[in-house]
């Protein structure tokens, strides 16, 4: 299997704190790959890097062999922010329109992107409202559409689920494995132990150290306990 | 393609937010309007003193006046206007109407003046015959507001494109949309040039109200072309709006942009020549020459009292124009501390 991602000796400080400590992690072409961890691990800080909007102290990351961060890897990666980055006095429609309009879809493409994200999300009879009177959960499921219309090839989401009602999050989830099959890489930050269990890799952060990666099975079986909750506590307590 | 898209949305943002709209041309009428109320006031009823006028001239003056006109020898009038007690004496000297004015209050002297203008033009059929205006105290024929009504413009246009273009650009950054533009393959340039444009637009709409606004309805002094004053207010706007949103870069909310005001705003006004600086220290001179409002100021009153064009000005035009590249390519720069690239 081919890697998308590559992170090497990733090490990084706001001010004295240490958030990031010798990250080496590789993500596989067409996985759904799940960072977790209690917050202030720091995932946010690994994503940002991920995409390039934040450089690392120490280390290199590589996305298709290509050295982060770059312009052109920016057309090709998704971004999904923890904070529902959408423009309160424009509807849904006209948000999706001004980033697919960024990401250089032509007129057409941009009708039929729009129209597709947000049946995905389920927003299609809400796409002339604004964005002011949405719902946080509606807010959210914006964000993840305006994060897909440019079909990349790697997906990022920040906590893409939370506040979103268990129905609408398995429906999530089954269009995020429909588009892995399409051949999609996606890299999930979740605190969410039950959800870390549809990824098909796992890598757990805590205090900015990995203290463990691979499958939610094998990291089960190597510690010989049935959760991934009693797995995370004790991957945790060896190190620590 | 990209700073269009930045542009319109912009656009239609800003259309959906009518406060802030009204925030940028109706404040600046609004408190323009006040300081006209208060110094170009109509209202005062001057006290004059006259001696020896012709009988239908004197008539026809106290038509004008609300105040019974006094009679005094021109020595009882300097005594009168030292203890305050009339506005102007007027007298007859060479067969021509000799106005002397008290000269303190700029409002007074225009009272005064308006009331025996309109009472004089309905004798004298040709207006070959002027009074001669003397002052006792001051010799000044423009009323304040006249003096400082082309610094106020252009001070409230950058005030409030300051406050508004700073606060949208940091809003930006705090709604986390300044984060997800930057994840996209959008340019730094690209970012900072839509915003200028976007808000350029607006900018031009409030500098055409404001500036037709003190000219045709509070009637400030204008002998200068409207539009080409029209061009320094817009210059002047899209300073204030490259300096707001470099220094929202360095504000964390709403609140620390408020405090750029006495930092940033108030010292301009003071030192932009609303106040006479050949009086100040030198190193209060040299201050105001780091200072855009200085040369909008400047500008505007060449244009608005002294009747210059663009040409006569382009010191002052270019340097303000200079501000506005050096912020904006700042701009971009600060942009740096979000996404390296």
């Amino acid at each position: 299997m081919s890697t998308m991602v590559e992170m090497k000796a990733i090490s990084h400080s706001f001010g004295k704190e240490k958030v990031l400590k010798d990250i080496q992690l590789s993500v596989n072409k067409g996985e759904i790959f799940g960072l977790l961890g209690p917050s202030g691990a720091g995932k946010t800080t690994l994503v940002k890097m991920i995409v390039g909007i934040l450089e690392s102290n120490q280390g290199e990351i590589f996305i298709d062999n290509e050295r982060v961060p770059s312009l052109d890897l920016l057309k090709a990666i998704g971004y999904m922010a923890q904070s529902d980055a959408l423009y309160h006095e424009l509807s849904a429609k006209e948000n999706l329109n001004f980033f697919a309009t960024i990401y250089g879809l032509q007129k057409v493409e941009r009708k039929k992107a729009i129209e597709k994200v947000l049946e995905i999300v389920d927003l299609t009879d809400h796409m002339n409202k604004v964005v002011r009177n949405f719902s946080g959960g509606m807010k959210r499921r914006l964000s993840l559409a305006a994060s897909l219309m440019h079909h990349p090839k790697l997906l990022i989401l920040d906590e893409p689920t939370v506040g979103i009602d268990p129905v609408l999050r398995q429906s999530i989830w089954d269009e995020l494995k429909k588009l892995k099959n399409n051949g999609m890489t996606i890299i999930i930050t979740t605190h969410v132990m039950d959800e870390a269990e549809k990824c098909d890799r796992l890598a757990l952060l805590r205090d900015g150290n990995i203290i463990a990666c691979d499958s939610p099975e094998s990291l089960k079986e190597k510690q010989g306990v049935s959760t991934i909750e009693e797995a995370f506590l004790a991957f945790g307590g060896r190190k620590g | 393609m990209n700073v269009g898209a930045v542009v319109t949305r912009i656009v239609k943002q800003f259309l959906r937010d009518k406060r802030s709209l009204a925030l940028l041309v109706i404040a600046p009428i609004l408190v323009l309007t006040l300081i006209w109320l208060v110094l170009d006031g109509n209202d005062y009823e001057p006290k004059i003193a006259v001696n020896n006028l012709p009988a239908p001239m004197e008539e026809s003056l106290q038509a004008e006046l609300e105040k019974d006109i006094v009679y005094m020898t021109e020595e009882e009038a300097v005594d009168a206007f030292q203890d305050g007690e009339i506005d102007a004496f007027i007298s007859i000297a060479d067969r021509k109407p000799n106005i002397l004015l008290e000269g303190s209050d700029a409002s007074v002297n225009g009272a005064v003046l308006q009331s025996v203008q309109t009472a004089f033009s309905s004798l004298y059929e040709d207006m070959s015959v002027q009074p001669t205006i003397n002052y006792y105290y001051g010799s000044n024929d423009l009323n304040l507001f006249d003096q400082v009504g082309s610094v106020l413009i252009g001070f409230f246009v950058f005030f409030f494109v300051f406050i508004i273009g700073g606060i949208s650009f940091l809003r930006e950054r705090t709604q986390g949309t300044m984060e997800k533009l930057l994840s996209t393959p959008i340019k730094r340039w690209e970012v900072v040039t839509g915003y200028l444009l976007g808000f350029g637009l607006f900018t031009v709409i409030q500098s055409l109200l404001i500036v037709a606004y003190s000219v045709y309805v509070l009637d400030v002094w204008m002998v200068g072309d409207f539009w080409q004053l029209l061009v320094v207010t817009f210059l002047l706007a899209i300073t204030a709006l490259t300096l707001a949103t470099l220094l929202s870069a360095f504000a964390n909310n709403e609140f620390q942009i408020m405090q750029f005001i006495p930092l940033v705003i108030v010292p301009q006004v003071f030192f932009s020549g609303m106040f006479n600086l050949e009086t100040l220290a030198v190193w209060l001179q040299v201050l105001s020459k780091f200072m855009p409002l200085t040369y909008g100021a400047d500008a505007m009153q060449q244009i608005m009292i002294k009747g210059k064009d663009l040409w006569d000005i382009w010191p002052d035009l270019l340097i303000i124009i200079g501000f506005a590249v050096l912020f904006f390519v700042l701009n971009i720069v600060a942009l740096k501390k979000h996404r390296k690239l």
